[in-house]
């Protein structure tokens, strides 16, 4: 994962949301209050506008540069939480030019990690946790045995997709879903959405290195 | 979608422009970060500074002024602001006698002062309004939202802070202000965040939902639309068993409007809620009635109690002089 991943992976994640508008939005009106997807969008719009700032920066610095950036611009809850994942992640591939697979796999469980943290949730609680930490153990256990890119590629949206749509039997304790007790039954968490759409998006990146050396 | 707009993208500085301009000899905005500030910094004293997703106005920027806040910090609509405002407020008012962040409790609004206290190298502490009882509040999981009791605690402790408090002083008489608080509202209608363009929520024209918050956002359940008193009566029920005060407490009735009904409505419900309070052997010595904590045009309304004592009292009382509240 270098730099250029990294910017070719934040285009094809905005890219992703800007498709699934209409699918974040109904979900966020269910159980939310209406402004995920702008913040999403939001924040997606100043990660490519940062862009040509990034290229020849090195992985970490370029990921820290964008933790800052959403940190003073998106707002809401998502702002500080995603803000955290890309600052930690920035901050585990300190040194490294050119993250191998294991090291970046490190990475995402560090943002990951991060955002528990700051947002004192976990598994089972209806938030974007409920895909981001099976993500993050799925990702560590398949680099571990060495599996091959096609398949990290193929398993991690599949993933994904499967405890996104678990969401939807889940009562919030944690975030705005919270507020309407057993009422969130039955709709599936936007930001589980959004994550599980991001993954796909990133992974449908790195699944083509032969794109890797092209200039951004 | 019917509002006053130009475009969506400028709501929120042409709108603080105008707050800005019509009390002009009051507060200040600084954009960039986003930030209203009293005109005249007024050193010597704590500095108090909250903030939060607008379409809630007047809360906060309308109480910036002279025994209420020093700066306040607009989120876009509904959505809380972020770190890098409240550091740059923080800098502007800071009066040498350390930083009071006033913080109604939600993810976003909670994380993002958080940070901003972690980050400020000025002594500060943070005062969580959590007053909303339709709620259950628990350990485990986010807790009770803060709502329409947020005027009330920044009114009181704004009074602490212009009398000399310390940080320490006026932390806790914020923390005793919001556990003596308790509110709970219900919505007849939704609203349309103006990027959204539609409204939250769709709901019937015999329908209200209980226990809404003040965010468009659906509430803890939906029922058919009842007489004022039996509203009152639930409200005011649901408000009495989570402050359980003594017979003959003195107390603040605060109804606020979320931006939709009009005053008669809520004159309506004041006239129900004090006679009820009164009947309940307690003591409402201080009222406040008006939109204070709005939902943008959402159209409802919410009840606060304030349980008071001779401090409390006298704090509530003390001069204040801000564009949304004034004596």
């Amino acid at each position: 994962m270098n730099t250029t991943l990294i910017i070719r992976s934040a285009f094809a994640v905005q890219q992703a949301i800007l498709s699934h508008e209409a699918d974040i939005e109904l979900l966020d009106r269910a159980i939310g209050d209406g402004d995920h997807f702008i913040n999403v969008r939001r924040g997606c719009e100043v990660v490519a506008g940062l862009a040509p700032d990034l290229s020849g920066l090195m992985p970490s610095e370029a990921l820290q540069k964008i933790g800052v950036k959403l940190l003073g611009t998106i707002g809401g809850a998502s702002g500080p939480l995603i803000a955290s994942f890309f600052l930690a992640m920035g901050r585990t591939l300190e040194g490294i030019v050119e993250p191998e697979r294991h090291d970046f796999a490190a990475a995402f469980a560090a943002g990951v990690e991060a955002i528990k943290l700051r947002g004192k949730a976990d598994v089972g609680e209806k938030t974007m946790l409920d895909v981001l930490i099976p993500a993050a153990r799925l990702l560590t256990r398949l680099v571990d045995e060495d599996a091959a890119l096609a398949d990290i590629c193929a398993q991690m949206p599949d993933e994904a997709r499967q405890n996104m749509l678990a969401t939807k039997d889940m009562i919030a304790t944690k975030g705005r879903a919270y507020f309407l007790g057993e009422r969130a039954l039955g709709h599936i968490d936007p930001g589980c959405k959004t994550c599980e759409v991001a993954i796909a998006a990133v992974c449908g990146v790195v699944s083509q290195p032969d794109l890797k050396q092209e200039a951004v | 979608m019917k509002k006053f707009v130009n475009d969506i993208d400028d709501v929120m500085r042409e709108s603080l422009s105008g707050l800005v301009s019509a009390h002009p000899e009051l507060i200040r905005v600084e954009f960039e970060p986003t930030f209203v500030a009293r005109r005249h910094k007024t050193p010597g004293k704590v500095a108090l500074i909250s903030g939060g997703g607008s379409g809630h106005e007047p809360l906060h920027a309308g109480f910036v002024g002279r025994g209420m806040l020093d700066a306040a910090c607009p989120g876009q609509v509904f959505t809380s602001p972020t770190p890098d405002q409240m550091l740059a407020a923080a800098s502007a008012v800071d009066g040498g006698k350390g930083i009071l962040f006033i913080v109604k409790n939600y993810a976003g609004d909670f994380m993002n002062f958080q940070m901003a206290s972690e980050m400020l190298d000025i002594e500060n502490a943070t005062v969580l309004v959590n007053d909303d009882v339709a709620v259950e509040n628990s350990t485990h999981t986010t807790g009770r939202r803060g709502v329409a009791g947020t005027v009330i605690v920044e009114k009181i402790v704004g009074a602490a802070a212009e009398l000399g408090a310390s940080l320490d002083e006026c932390k806790q008489v914020g923390d005793r202000v919001n556990g003596a608080t308790a509110s709970m509202g219900l919505a007849f209608t939704s609203c349309t965040v103006p990027a959204a363009g539609r409204t939250t929520f769709d709901i019937g024209d015999d329908e209200m939902e209980v226990g809404v918050g003040i965010h468009g956002e659906p509430g803890r359940r939906r029922e058919k639309i009842k007489p004022a008193d039996a509203i009152v009566d639930e409200l005011l029920a649901a408000i009495l068993d989570d402050l359980r005060p003594e017979r003959g407490r003195e107390l603040i009735l605060h109804v606020n409007g979320f931006g939709g009904t009009p005053l008669m409505e809520l004159y309506l419900l004041h006239h129900s809620a004090l006679s009820r309070l009164r009947s309940a052997g307690l003591s409402p010595v201080r009222s406040l009635v008006g939109n204070y904590t709005t939902s943008l045009e959402m159209a409802g309304a919410s009840l606060t109690v304030t349980l008071l004592d001779d401090e409390l009292r006298g704090l509530w009382d003390a001069p204040v002089h801000t564009s949304a509240l004034r004596w």
